[in-house]
């Protein structure tokens, strides 16, 4: 039972940052139509930088913000200089792109820092408090659902309330009635992208400690968890996102203490096929998903 | 009168043959014009060609003299011109208040904009009720005066109209088209009307253009087209 | 073509690429059996992509599993005290149904599914293959199972090495699998893909099942995929996870497209590029008077950044990839012969204005399906 506990919030905590991986996925589904495939390489490019900040300063603060800004660069890089170029009429061009900058951010990545895996320490302890004799979350765990849900919060208010908000929102889901209202369209596309990459960085930058250490390749299972997500979710709902990412985290967390984390994968993997073959637009998608 | 909307030579096309060759005429000044003819005119092709969605391969657009070549859609709205394009344009996953609010997205004073909303929603009654109604649930009626609603908000020089009438109750385009007419003779907005509806259209209008297969075939002020019944028979098919 | 043309051809090319085997040494020879693993595996992934219009990124699984059921069925008839011959072709069988199956349920979920949702399907997948592995105990995990090594037959031994020997086995079960997608893409069923990728909804119109074509091109791929995993644990004498890498399937996706989608020309060059260039590459850098430490970290990795950026590239610039670049370069010589004709330049919209990047003609040509119709209509009209 104390295990159970345990694993449920582990599970919950590494659920927020799937959440939140994901939900960078929404952004860039809903803004543009494509599934942003290369996430994780563009995510891990931003830790890189605040790593290598948090190396110079000395300071783990600095190496936060250093890495969502870089996060952010990354994708306003990404957005003008290669997404641009999909085709709005294949949906499949777009993948294909993501595919391509994977392969290309990887490999620069590979080239410049080499293929091991980097230690990166966690910002507060990562041994689990123990509530009433159970033990239960870490400090660092805490500080990871803190940081992840306040972001998705600040998300929120600035897409609900704000006039950039109201205009993003038109951006993405009538981009030529935006325009003749005088929306930017493009520039709007471009913060959607800003927003998402510097969102995934911060994940990303949150989640390595967790894992076998820093490569060019660390974010890639935290990808697979996020589209996983995004998809039981329904790519085109934050909210969905954010229950699908618990759901998902406390899943992947059982499956991992129980059965072993060779296993996880397989689990991902199972959960995708059942849910797109019971629910293709997402389990917790409220309005009937768009065709893709 | 001076001409606020002024068109000249335009030639458009979709890579083969040229939609539009050579369209030229003026919109006075606080005046409703229809722009009226038959399926596949160009009517939509105009429109879109003068708010900037389509770029014409000759000829200008001039908004109160000043040509609008280099000047994009976006910024189009920012000189005083507006559309309301085909199929209403609501955008359905937001709600009315927030449709409305893209409206006024541009102008700076909050005070503006807030007497702007009220303005609206005194002169479209059934949307005040459905302020947080998202647009998808909206009736075609409602979603046709939230559209011209919302090109209003941003208080116009020139309202570009795509086929306002398109699938609503005669009754709610009678309402309509008299909103439009009241605010015409009020405010001095300048009206570009585009229709298939042809005699609801010149019943509003001051002055009537008649589009044939590309051209303009006529341009006569709206009472003479309306009992003009050879124009009638050749082109609008009534 | 007639399918007997199509034959012809297919035996032609095989004697001739047999023939190119006695040019090369071994070394040489061993790439060209490599390639012509890969060739299987990009063969039918440009036909599903490029004639279905389905986006996998898990043809790499598709290959292990006939990977797998290749090694495990050559594995249970040597100790039936089956070889040879009988051995290898019910071994390559199992492979390809093995794949088949695997492929039927992702052709039956990607029947329901739209390009971005089957292609992280696909992707979960491959990434779930050292898991699968390592938890199903006859697949050995990360070891994987070694294979009975296939010698040359007997009569042959004094003529040719095994290098060459495996270069032809491969090249006999590449050109089985590329005839058989001609066949499959110039016959009906290459039709009725054609028609479902084109619009889905009037091809079930036009009393065309577009399920059960998608799940058909999907077996169909999945079936040369697996031939493909068949002849590279053939080749390489066994089969592990770490052969069948997220990297792999990415690849082979990069040599369809800059192959050009849907053309099995493209596949051949793209699946020859797959081999040569991190060859190349890493000859180059090896050569370079570079520290180990650089060379270390560029081997592997610069070919890779390579390929990345030909992707990107060509998606970006040239939709049509090097096959696409080839027939418009033949087509542009064969212009140029003929007097050019006078005729009106065709006016088209210019890019609307703004910094909009959504105005279709400010856009390259798009990718896929579509790529091979060129000279559309930059937008269709709307009425008015």
């Amino acid at each position: 039972m104390d295990r159970f506990v345990f694993l449920l919030g582990t599970g919950l905590a590494r659920g927020t940052l799937f959440a939140l991986f994901a939900l960078s996925l929404v952004l860039i589904w809903r803004a543009t139509r494509i599934v942003n495939f290369a996430a994780g390489a563009m995510a891990i490019v931003g830790v890189y930088v605040g790593v290598a900040v948090t190396g110079v300063t000395g300071s783990y603060w600095w190496g936060l913000v250093a890495t969502v800004l870089a996060g952010g660069l990354v994708g306003l890089v990404v957005e003008r200089g290669v997404l641009r170029f999909a085709s709005p009429r294949s949906p499949l061009s777009g993948v294909i792109l993501a595919i391509g900058l994977v392969i290309v951010l990887q490999s620069l990545l590979g080239i410049a820092f080499g293929q091991q895996h980097e230690p990166v320490p966690a910002p507060f302890s990562d041994r689990p408090l123990r509530v009433g004799g159970v033990p239960l979350l870490s400090p660092y765990d805490v500080f990871v659902v803190v940081v992840a849900l306040g972001l998705m919060a600040v998300l929120r208010l600035l897409f609900v309330r704000t006039t950039l908000g109201l205009q993003l929102r038109a951006a993405a889901f009538a981009p030529e009635v935006a325009r003749l209202l005088g929306v930017r369209v493009a520039r709007m596309r471009t913060v959607g992208w800003v927003l998402a990459a510097a969102a995934a960085s911060l994940a990303a930058l949150l989640a390595v400690p967790k894992e076998l250490g820093l490569n060019p390749h660390a974010a890639d299972m935290l990808f697979v968890y996020a589209f996983t997500v995004a998809v039981v979710g329904g790519l085109d709902s934050p909210g969905g996102a954010l229950l699908a990412g618990l759901t998902v985290g406390v899943v992947m967390s059982l499956v991992t203490g129980y059965l072993g984390a060779t296993l996880a994968p397989v689990a991902v993997l199972a959960l995708l096929v059942v849910v797109l073959l019971m629910r293709p637009s997402g389990l917790f998608a409220q309005a009937e998903a768009r065709r893709a | 009168m001076s001409a606020a909307l002024s068109v000249r030579d335009l030639v458009v096309g979709y890579g083969g043959a040229p939609v539009l060759h050579g369209v030229s005429f003026d919109v006075d000044d606080g005046t409703v014009v229809a722009l009226v003819g038959g399926n596949g005119a160009g009517k939509t092709t105009l429109l879109r060609t003068v708010s900037g969605l389509l770029a014409p391969s000759a000829g200008t657009v001039h908004l109160d003299g000043r040509d609008l070549a280099r000047v994009g859609v976006e910024d189009r709205v920012r000189r005083g011109l507006a559309q309301v394009p085909e199929g209403r344009g609501v955008i359905t996953e937001l709600t009315v208040e927030e449709n409305l609010r893209l409206g006024g997205l541009w102008r700076r004073d909050p005070a503006g904009l807030r007497a702007a909303l009220a303005e609206m929603y005194a002169l479209f009654e059934p949307l005040e009720r459905r302020r947080t109604t998202l647009g998808h649930q909206l009736s075609g009626g409602e979603r046709q005066m939230l559209a011209i609603a919302r090109a209003l908000v941003a208080r116009p020089r020139v309202l570009l109209l795509d086929e306002p009438s398109l699938g609503l109750a005669p009754l709610v385009v009678a309402q309509i088209m008299r909103v439009l007419r009241e605010l015409c003779d009020r405010t001095g907005l300048t009206v570009l009307l585009a229709e298939q509806n042809v005699a609801g259209a010149l019943s509003v209008a001051d002055h009537g253009l008649v589009l044939g297969l590309g051209e303009v075939v006529a341009s006569r002020p709206a009472a003479e087209l309306a009992g003009d019944e050879a124009l009638r028979h050749a082109y609008l098919g009534f | 073509m007639s399918a007997r043309r199509t034959l012809l051809l297919a035996v032609g090319g095989l004697v001739l690429a047999i023939g190119l085997t006695f040019l090369l040494d071994p070394y040489r020879n061993y790439q060209l059996a490599i390639a012509a693993a890969y060739l299987c595996a990009t063969a039918g992934l440009t036909v599903l992509v490029g004639l279905s219009g389905q986006l996998s990124l898990g043809h790499a699984a598709l290959m292990a599993a006939g990977g797998y059921g290749y090694a495990l069925t050559s594995q249970a008839l040597t100790t039936a005290g089956v070889g040879g011959l009988p051995r290898f072709l019910a071994a390559t069988v199992a492979a390809a149904v093995a794949a088949g199956v695997l492929g039927l349920l992702l052709g039956l979920a990607g029947a329901r599914l739209h390009g971005p949702y089957l292609a992280g399907l696909t992707l979960t997948l491959v990434v779930a293959v050292p898991a699968a592995a390592a938890s199903v105990g006859a697949l050995q995990g990360d070891r994987g199972i070694r294979t009975q090594f296939e010698g040359v037959p007997g009569p042959l031994r004094t003529l040719i090495a095994l290098e060459q020997w495996q270069a032809w086995v491969a090249l006999a079960v590449a050109a089985v699998a590329v005839t058989g997608l001609v066949l499959v893409r110039d016959g009906r069923t290459g039709l009725r893909m054609r028609a479902v990728r084109d619009d889905e909804v009037a091809a079930a119109l036009a009393g065309i099942a577009p399920a059960r074509v998608k799940v058909l091109a999907f077996v169909v791929s999945s079936v040369t995929a697996g031939l493909g995993g068949a002849v590279l644990t053939f080749v390489t004498q066994s089969v592990s996870p770490g052969a069948y890498t997220v990297s792999l399937s990415l690849l082979l996706l990069v040599a369809v497209v800059v192959g050009g989608l849907g053309s099995l020309l493209g596949a051949a060059l793209g699946a020859v590029l797959l081999v040569l260039l991190p060859w190349l590459v890493g000859t180059l850098t090896d050569a370079l008077p570079l520290p180990s430490q650089v060379t270390q970290r560029l081997d592997g990795t610069l070919a890779l950044l390579i390929f990345g950026l030909l992707l990107i590239l060509l998606v970006a610039g040239a939709p049509g990839g090097l096959a696409g670049a080839l027939t418009t370069a033949r087509a542009r010589r064969r212009a140029r012969r003929r007097p050019p004709a006078p005729g009106p330049t065709a006016a088209r919209p210019v890019p609307t204005g703004g910094d909009d990047p959504t105005g279709p003609a400010a856009r390259p040509g798009p990718v896929g399906p579509t790529a091979t119709r060129p000279g559309e209509p930059v937008r269709t009209p709307t009425e008015g």
